[in-house]
């Protein structure tokens, strides 16, 4: 049987998180979100004017760019866009903006491992920043299994590279669904349930992180 | 992500502009000792590349660019390399220190606006300023009073005593600026020797409403792998895998027998050209779960089963052909009709002639 073990080292330890929000004043929502060394910008704009190619007849198209660090965007920018659109898609109520174009912009500042999580995060409080309308929030975890099973939460780039699985979920905010799941290695099907899981209790610190910093920016006192 | 009208596609002449003048700035000012970079002469050279990323447009971007590439040229560490004889060592960062660039000298941009044919002149403008100007200055200088590179563009046209106030103005900016680097760079030698906390992560403020910082947060790992396996009990089971696979020739593999086609029987016309390849419906339980793993278990399953063979009744037309070399036409009038037939015969199928089944 595998063992989590909650050390206060780190295993089940999430980074010191911090995010600012509205700090670029041209796009309409922006979130820089930082979750140890990790730093992703988000800018959001929209709803705008889709052109006519683009342009959806009954809710909004939503588009998603990732911007490496270094380098022109890849085939592993592209899926990520891919899962990070699915996941908002997921969320904002696009039926309430038809024939608009959202449009979202992440920019990796540093990448220190859960890159994928982190721009989960930064797309959230960026869309919060925005004002879009959401059926529910979203936050990004992700879990890093050791070749001896033990669960890590939040690995550093290190830990990721030692992993024998990685494993990314986004959890929605309203009942802890799972709403986009993507692994990379090998793992059982025990493993990943007992991730998903220790990723669900995970959210709820996120969850408390993202009210906590709301209620900073909107409380009167 | 700069301005909403900056689309990632194609770069739009305002960022064109920019990457040349920079790379004038910066690149054709020998700021940069490049023959320092040589590592062993005629072969072995370090390359450097600077990535600018534009994080919001509101004016000016030309300074803040400018200021940015060399304030990163500056701070930038390459690894250390000795060469001995014919051999070169190249030391990862842990082994050896990473060794600075040697920068000749800084040059920074400074960015005029001109309004009503030079009559007004505005330093640093802003995004509304840049709409309605006349006509654009940059004086690059560096902190010895050396002008770099100087542009103008714009419909205004300048007088002489108007660029040499320019570069006056110029080379007080430059200086400020060149101060506040400099500190900044010591500020952050400073913070790495001393093992202090730096990056862009210390740069987010503490004090403002917008920002916010928690950190680091245990969490609850107690009885997770009950709960999984209480999920896991009570779960559906996994629905039936048809992993029937044939196995054509090799390399050649097909799941599933596709949709039969609801066209219309086309068999004795000359449409066989036309390639129908019908889709080939993949098993239910590609669905379930999407994770890789599952996908790269299905992949060994597949190469592992015997062939089956497909049915042998008379009626079916299945012409699998084998993939050959396409002779080369030396006609002096190719069309490109038969060529096209030639690509497709690679993977063409006959459609096969079903019974009602």
């Amino acid at each position: 049987m595998m063992e989590t073990v909650a050390e206060p080292g780190g295993q089940c330890r999430l980074r010191p998180f911090s995010c600012e929000q509205g700090l670029l004043s041209r796009p309409d929502g922006s979130a820089a979100f930082l979750q140890g060394d990790t730093s992703v910008l988000a800018g959001l704009y929209g709803p705008a004017e889709a052109k006519l190619s683009k342009e959806l007849p009954d809710r909004a198209a939503l588009e998603v760019l990732l911007r490496p660090k270094v380098g022109l965007p890849g085939v592993l920018e592209r899926s990520r866009e891919q899962q990070l659109r699915q996941t908002c898609e997921a969320v904002v109520l696009g039926v309430l903006h038809p024939r608009t174009a959202i449009t979202l912009v992440l920019q990796v500042l540093s990448d220190a491992g859960s890159l994928l999580s982190c721009c989960l995060n930064a797309a959230c409080m960026g869309l919060l920043d925005a004002g879009l309308p959401l059926s529910s929030l979203f936050c990004g975890v992700t879990c890093a299994l050791s070749p001896d099973g033990t669960i890590a939460l939040d690995p550093t780039a290190r830990q990721e590279q030692e992993a024998r699985a990685v494993l990314t979920f986004a959890i929605d905010s309203r009942e802890r669904k799972v709403l986009m799941a993507t692994t990379k290695g090998s793992c059982s099907v025990e493993e990943m349930q007992q991730c998903l899981v220790t990723a669900q209790r995970a959210a709820d610190t996120i969850f408390q992180f993202y009210r906590d910093s709301l209620r900073r920016r909107y409380s009167k006192s | 992500m700069a301005a909403p009208g900056l689309e990632p596609g194609r770069q739009s002449e305002l960022l064109v502009s920019l990457n040349r003048l920079l790379e004038r700035c910066l690149r054709d000012s020998k700021c940069i000792d490049t023959e320092s970079l040589c590592v062993v002469a005629g072969e072995k050279v370090w390359q450097i590349r600077l990535d600018m990323h534009l994080l919001n447009h509101d004016g000016n971007i030309t300074d803040a660019a400018s200021i940015a590439g060399i304030v990163a040229l500056c701070h930038f560490r390459r690894p250390d390399v000795s060469v001995q004889g014919e051999e070169v060592t190249v030391y990862t960062p842990e082994e050896r220190d990473p060794v600075p660039l040697s920068i000749h000298h800084m040059p920074i941009c400074v960015t005029f606006a001109f309004f009503h044919q030079g009559t007004y002149l505005l330093v640093d403008p802003s995004e509304r300023e840049e709409r309605v100007m006349d006509g654009l200055l940059v004086i690059a200088m560096n902190k010895h009073r050396e002008i770099c590179t100087i542009q103008s563009s714009g419909v205004v046209m300048l007088v002489q005593d108007q660029i040499l106030r320019c570069s006056k103005i110029t080379a007080v900016k430059v200086a400020e600026i060149t101060e506040l680097i400099q500190k900044a760079l010591e500020n952050d030698h400073k913070a790495r020797k001393e093992g202090g906390k730096f990056g862009f992560a210390e740069s987010i403020p503490n004090q403002r409403i917008t920002a916010f910082k928690m950190e680091s947060a245990a969490v609850d790992t107690n009885n997770v792998e009950e709960q999984a396996g209480e999920i896991i009990a009570k779960a559906d089971p996994p629905s039936e895998v048809f992993a029937n696979p044939i196995l054509h020739t090799p390399g050649t593999a097909q799941i599933g027998e596709g949709i039969e086609n609801s066209w219309g029987d086309l068999e004795e016309s000359e449409k066989e050209e036309v390639a129908e390849e019908e889709g080939e419906s993949e098993a239910a339980a590609f669905e379930c779960q999407k994770t890789e793993t599952e996908d790269t278990n299905m992949m060994k399953e597949t190469k592992e089963d015997e062939p089956i063979l497909l049915s042998d009744s008379e009626e079916e037309e299945v012409v699998i052909l084998e993939p050959q070399e396409v002779p080369r036409k030396t006609r002096t009038q190719t069309s490109t009709k038969p060529e096209n037939t030639s690509k497709k015969a690679f993977n063409k199928r006959r459609r096969k002639k079903r019974t009602s089944r």
